[in-house]
């Protein structure tokens, strides 16, 4: 993708986030693509690219009432919305489409109507190697390679809470949090143990609801009211979809590649990030996102994030929605990633940083399985 | 009581048979690429270095090591209590995930890097599972 050569014009998440029991998982995706458009001030009629994950583009189109003449359906777990993005990117530039709807909805709290993302079954290479053992979804796979990590970085537990305690900071500022009371280190390691080593409060939310995007190309934006945002690099990757076989436990391989080349497209260097979200499903994902991105060197990120490096007021904003771990998640969290990355950009977020001009929104997807990295910059950067 | 039955077993496929028929009886089967010399987990029948498909199945030594667990404290019908959840690096080379058995599933016994042995259990009529368990246990 050529620097600056496409916006995102549309942004929002569903009306309501949490439990949403009144509306199924593809009215979620319709709430959010509903916002959307009244954000971009358009209507379905102006849609004509299609992309989502965990409901097919057929059934989302079909529903929303559009006739695409471009469809991706990507899944790739919680990160495929970034991936969407810089295919979306990818497909304008090349005239396939002009303006593209992203949706995301996930009844994962309530289990309306919910399809999509799932394993394999009994006779998949996971299902037979590693399901046999007793694995119970992402709190016993996500997890497992932290211990070795640990081991070699000399990361310790008291730094992993503080990913929640400075997380919890952020949430204390968004009225929209589902968790906004302040916490500390001693709360979060002496409560409830999920996968030693890891408690209750450092695994993310279940929650219900969605979001939606709206991409065209970069010559377009005067005709939206809001002010846009621009994409100024992408990347993405895959590694392996059984935690047992990623190559390093203390390094995601595609976390490396997706941000690499996003950097490189985006032609920035980190001292001139504002603003990041790294996808945190569980507590210790900011250690991989902050090292593998080249934020901080192996093994720093943990003294990083303990001295409040990432906390409201430190140099380096992270998750600033509060993260899955505080804010919401419904399984596949990317999106909200995204929407936070854009009000930020916008200068609209709940928590909002001081000229933030540059955001870095880093996705994951299943269990260190897919990365996806989306730069995005205001008009100034360009 | 911890019911086996509850456990989800493995469906082999052509490419994995020889994996499954090993456990069964008593052999942890790896693959050997003739072209490269590399050893490889889970099975297929090409080497995922070279893409040579020239690979030997062979039968490794089960001399492993403890390279990172958790230990799952939510309730699972076919376990007892919080049980570990294992990736264990076998002398050869490649890793797999296991559960570490025959000590008690707590971090003081659970040291990584620590040298395991790998032990056969039948749970069902047809699937034999790896399991790992100290190396100098008693089985």
């Amino acid at each position: 993708m050529k620097r600056g050569s496409i916006a995102i014009v549309g942004a929002a998440e569903t009306t309501e986030l949490g439990r949403i029991p009144g509306l199924s998982q593809l009215q979620l995706h319709a709430d959010a693509a509903l916002n959307g458009m009244r954000d971009a001030g358009i209507s379905m009629a102006d849609i004509d690219g299609v992309a989502c994950a965990g409901e097919s583009p057929t059934s989302v189109a079909h529903y929303l009432g559009i006739q695409p003449n471009w469809v991706d359906s990507t899944s790739v777990g919680g990160c495929s919305f970034m991936l969407h993005v810089r295919h979306a990117a990818a497909a304008i530039n090349d005239g396939l489409c002009n303006t593209v709807l992203i949706t995301h909805g996930e009844s994962g709290r309530s289990n309306v109507g919910r399809s999509g993302f799932r394993g394999g079954g009994a006779a998949t290479l996971p299902g037979q190697f590693e399901a046999p053992f007793g694995g119970m979804g992402p709190t016993t796979s996500f997890t497992l390679p932290f211990l070795r990590y640990m081991k070699e970085t000399g990361t310790t537990l008291e730094q992993l809470a503080m990913v929640v305690v400075s997380q919890r900071r952020w949430a204390g500022l968004n009225p929209r949090a589902t968790l906004q009371e302040p916490t500390t280190v001693d709360e979060v390691m002496n409560d409830r143990m999920i996968a030693y080593p890891f408690t209750k409060p450092e695994c993310c939310l279940v929650t219900d609801g969605g979001g939606a995007l709206i991409v065209v190309a970069a010559d377009r934006v005067a005709d939206f009211p809001q002010s846009p945002v621009y994409l100024l690099g992408t990347g993405e990757s895959v590694e392996t979809p059984m935690i047992s076989q990623m190559a390093d436990f203390t390094s995601s391989r595609a976390f490396k590649i997706a941000s690499a080349n996003a950097f490189a497209e985006a032609g920035i260097q980190h001292s001139e990030v504002d603003h990041v979200m790294i996808y945190d499903a569980f507590a210790h994902l900011p250690f991989y996102g902050l090292e593998d991105m080249g934020f901080c060197k192996p093994g720093e990120a943990g003294p990083y994030i303990a001295e409040g490096n990432t906390s409201p007021g430190g140099e380096l904003p992270v998750n600033t929605n509060g993260g899955g771990l505080s804010y919401m998640h419904s399984g596949m969290y990317g999106m909200y990633a995204l929407q936070e990355s854009v009000r930020q950009i916008r200068g609209s977020a709940a928590a909002q940083v001081d000229a933030a001009d540059i955001s870095v929104c880093h996705g994951v997807g299943g269990m260190f399985a897919a990365s996806g990295t989306i730069i995005m910059g205001t008009q100034e950067t360009l | 009581m911890a019911d086996l039955s509850k456990l989800s077993l493995p469906v082999a496929t052509p490419e994995t048979q020889h994996f499954w028929e090993g456990t069964q009886e008593g052999e942890l089967r790896l693959q050997k690429c003739l072209s490269c010399s590399d050893t490889y987990f889970p099975p297929r029948p090409f080497c995922p270095t070279c893409s040579s498909q020239d690979v030997e199945v062979f039968t490794a030594s089960g001399r492993a090591t403890l390279y990172s667990y958790i230990i799952n404290h939510r309730p699972h019908p076919a376990f007892d209590g919080p049980y570990s959840i294992a990736v264990v690096e076998l002398e050869e080379g490649p890793r797999m995930m296991t559960n570490i058995i025959n000590t008690p599933q707590q971090p003081e016994n659970l040291l990584l890097d620590m040298p395991l042995q790998v032990v056969f259990r039948k749970v069902s009529e047809a699937v034999a599972l790896p399991y790992f368990q100290p190396a100098g246990s008693a089985i």
